[in-house]
């Protein structure tokens, strides 16, 4: 008897407790998506009902049209935006993760004078803002001849990218048992094939991790397009979008949102993507536990 | 199929001295265990003759050869580790496999020594799982597996079972045993557990302290421990150490233990016990040498009295307990004829299995 109220006593707590988690998410829930489905709402709005102060700002009452979509596409350079971006950002990527795989692995495994140090320094240089960093660096991409033109971004986001990137993995990579890389030694493996077959298969999560902190990086970067790329042929979509669909106090606000909406959704859909790798965590198994 | 040689290894961690001058020769087909203390250097060992560790000073010679500067890779061992170190991200069989397939077999020859090890370790129905998908005791198969299709010279097992429960681990001690018996190769094998070394090894090395204490048979182990270390390392329930002094008196030795309890030292031991006239040794007999009173088949037996402090029965024997001189003596007694709690109870002792160690050098003699 005595064990059946405390039963049904734990029952209620957790129905307690499911109910409030997601009480709690669906605030959060909507608290989130509130931005983007104001994108979305105004972006297929005519601009007159934009203009219009009377209607409800959160529904489309006279209509949905596209138009802003087709005159992004077509009047402005939009397209050639989202190719310069997704050029920079592959790229970035491309060199964050090999400079930062590489160097988390030596730092985390070769045990060489300073390597404790070096860990540390790298870390260091993450801590300094972009703020501070873009206008001696302004003087250095100048001296190099980069200056407008989107080559400038493929050099310096790596040097936000890298830092972080590579304190990620050599965290990933030091939870990896020392016994797994002996294994391997024993095995017949040499630093490569122990690197390629062993550390970056375990270490998946943490390399997916890495991956979208630099796709991040390059793909919303604000601050050095704006300081360093001022011709249209060579701009990338965030700094793009708004200088082109802001004319002096002009706010296109259709074209805007529409911009908005369609420059964040690769980042959702490579997101979405990666989420189901990122989770399926693969290290679990490794020795013991 | 190899034999092993250590010359005078050392091995140095910025201050620890972890290894102090091993010497050791392991025969080929030998089934050598080294036991000892956590933290005496027993894996730092293993792992210098795998080549994980730098040598200090001193050499590894595997068939005669100095290897010191051989990668892991190329001398032909294999190790299976405690925390079987299986690549979670590989199938059973692909990490069985790993090694072979660095070293570019062919698919055939890579095949069929896979499955020629899955139906000796039984596990010919789990290839295709990964190894969070195992139990401990599979881990621990695949471990020797991935081991075995390399089919080298030297195994090195460190502390293999000690993450199995008790059960499992006396199931996969069988199971190494006969894989020697199958294998016929040199296995060198790591643990801290001296039951686990008395029923698996050929010979048993007891390090402490980074040093040999001694080298030998398992039964030599347990009937002629050459220090107190060993002495009371080997055998469960350990032996029992009882401070005492050798006298002289007229031409015969006496072990005395307090004013009222001596034994008269054995004919054919007067010789080996007379350096130790007039000098604090200790006496080391072991539980079952330690018996309720019994008909004296030889002269060798001797009987004193003693409170029973404690009975811990165990089915077969009854572990007695009680002191002598400060020191708690265990003895093994037939259930049937111990006495209860407090009461006084007669012992025998069997001097032929008494043990005198020089408590300056820690010897026993
Ligand atoms: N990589 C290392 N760095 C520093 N000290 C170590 C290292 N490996 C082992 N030691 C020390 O060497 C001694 C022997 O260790 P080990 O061989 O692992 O002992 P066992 O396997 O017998 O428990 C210990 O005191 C340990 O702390
Ligand atoms: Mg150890």
């Amino acid at each position: 008897m005595k064990k059946l109220i405390s039963k049904s006593g734990l029952h209620s707590n957790r129905k307690w407790a499911l109910y409030t988690s997601y009480g709690f998410l669906i605030a959060f829930v909507i608290f989130f998506l509130f931005p983007p489905y104001f994108m979305l709402v105004t972006s297929l709005k005519s601009n007159t009902e934009i203009a219009e102060l009377a209607t409800n700002p959160w529904i489309i009452e006279h209509g949905v049209t596209f138009e802003h979509y087709w005159s992004l596409l077509s009047e402005t350079s939009f397209l050639t935006f989202f190719r310069n971006t997704v050029v920079v950002t592959l790229l970035v990527v491309a060199i964050t993760m090999v400079v930062s795989v590489l160097a988390a692995y030596s730092l985390s495994r070769l045990k060489f004078w300073g390597s404790g140090i070096l860990a540390t320094g790298i870390f260091l240089t993450y801590l300094v803002p972009e703020t501070l960093l873009f206008i001696p660096l302004f003087k250095i991409v100048g001296w190099l001849g980069l200056l407008n033109s989107y080559w400038v971004l493929v050099l310096v986001y790596p040097t936000l990218s890298i830092p972080f990137c590579t304190w990620i993995m050599i965290g990933y990579f030091s939870s990896i048992p020392k016994e797994l890389d002996e294994a391997a030694l024993i095995d017949g493996a040499n630093h490569i094939q122990m690197l390629l077959k062993v550390f970056i298969p375990v270490a998946m999560p943490g390399l997916i991790a890495a991956t979208i902190f630099a796709f991040t990086v390059s793909w919303a970067g604000f601050l050095y397009p704006l300081a360093f790329i001022y011709s249209e042929s060579e701009m990338v979509l965030t700094v793009g979008t708004v200088t082109t669909l802001i004319k002096g106090d002009v706010f296109h606000w259709g074209g805007l949102m529409a911009g908005a909406l369609l420059a964040s959704a690769p980042p959702v859909i490579l997101y979405a993507f990666l989420m189901d790798y990122y989770i399926a965590g693969l290290t679990s198994g490794a020795t013991k536990g | 199929m190899a034999d092993v040689s250590l010359k005078n290894l050392h091995k140095t961690f910025d201050i620890t001295e972890a290894v102090r001058g091993i010497n050791l020769d392991i025969v080929d087909n030998e089934f050598l265990v080294l036991v000892g203390p956590s933290g005496c250097g027993k894996s730092t060992v293993l792992r210098l003759i795998a080549g994980l560790e730098e040598i200090t000073e001193g050499n590894v010679l595997i068939e005669g050869n100095i290897v010191n500067d051989i990668p892991p890779k190329d001398r032909d061992i294999a190790m299976v580790f405690q925390s079987y170190a299986l690549y979670p991200h590989m199938t059973v069989y692909e990490n069985m496999s790993f090694g072979l397939r660095l070293r570019k077999y062919s698919k055939n020859e890579i095949n069929k020594r896979v499955l020629d090890a899955a139906k000796i370790l039984n596990i010919s129905e789990l290839l295709d799982r990964r190894p969070k998908q195992l139990s401990g005791g599979q881990r621990q198969r695949v471990a020797m597996g991935r081991a075995i299709v390399r089919n080298p010279k030297v195994f090195l097992f460190d502390e293999p079972l000690s993450n199995l429960d008790a059960k499992m681990r006396g199931q996969m001690r069988t199971e190494i045993k006969k894989l020697h018996q199958h294998l016929k190769t040199t296995i060198i094998y790591v643990t801290h557990d001296q039951v686990e070394a008395m029923t698996l090894a050929d010979r048993i090395v007891v390090m402490n302290d980074g040093i040999i204490e001694q080298v030998g048979t398992p039964d030599e182990m347990y009937n002629a421990p050459k220090t107190h270390f060993v002495a009371s390392f080997i055998g469960s329930p350990s032996m029992n150490f009882i401070p005492c002094q050798v006298i002289k008196t007229n031409e015969d030795l006496y072990i005395k233990i307090n004013d009222k309890l001596y034994f008269s030292v054995p004919k054919e031991r007067l010789d080996r016990y007379k350096v130790l006239i007039n000098k604090e040794a200790i006496l080391g007999i072991r539980p079952e040498h330690l018996t309720n009173a019994k008909q004296h088949i030889h002269d060798m037996y001797e009987d004193f009295n003693a409170k029973v402090k404690v009975l811990e029965p165990m089915g077969m024997d009854t572990m007695v307990f009680f002191d002598i001189s400060e020191a708690e003596v265990c003895a093994r007694c037939d259930p049937k004829s111990v006495g209860k709690v407090q009461s006084d109870m007669t012992f025998t002792i069997d001097k032929s299995q008494i043990h005198l160690i020089d408590i300056k050098t820690n010897k026993v003699i």
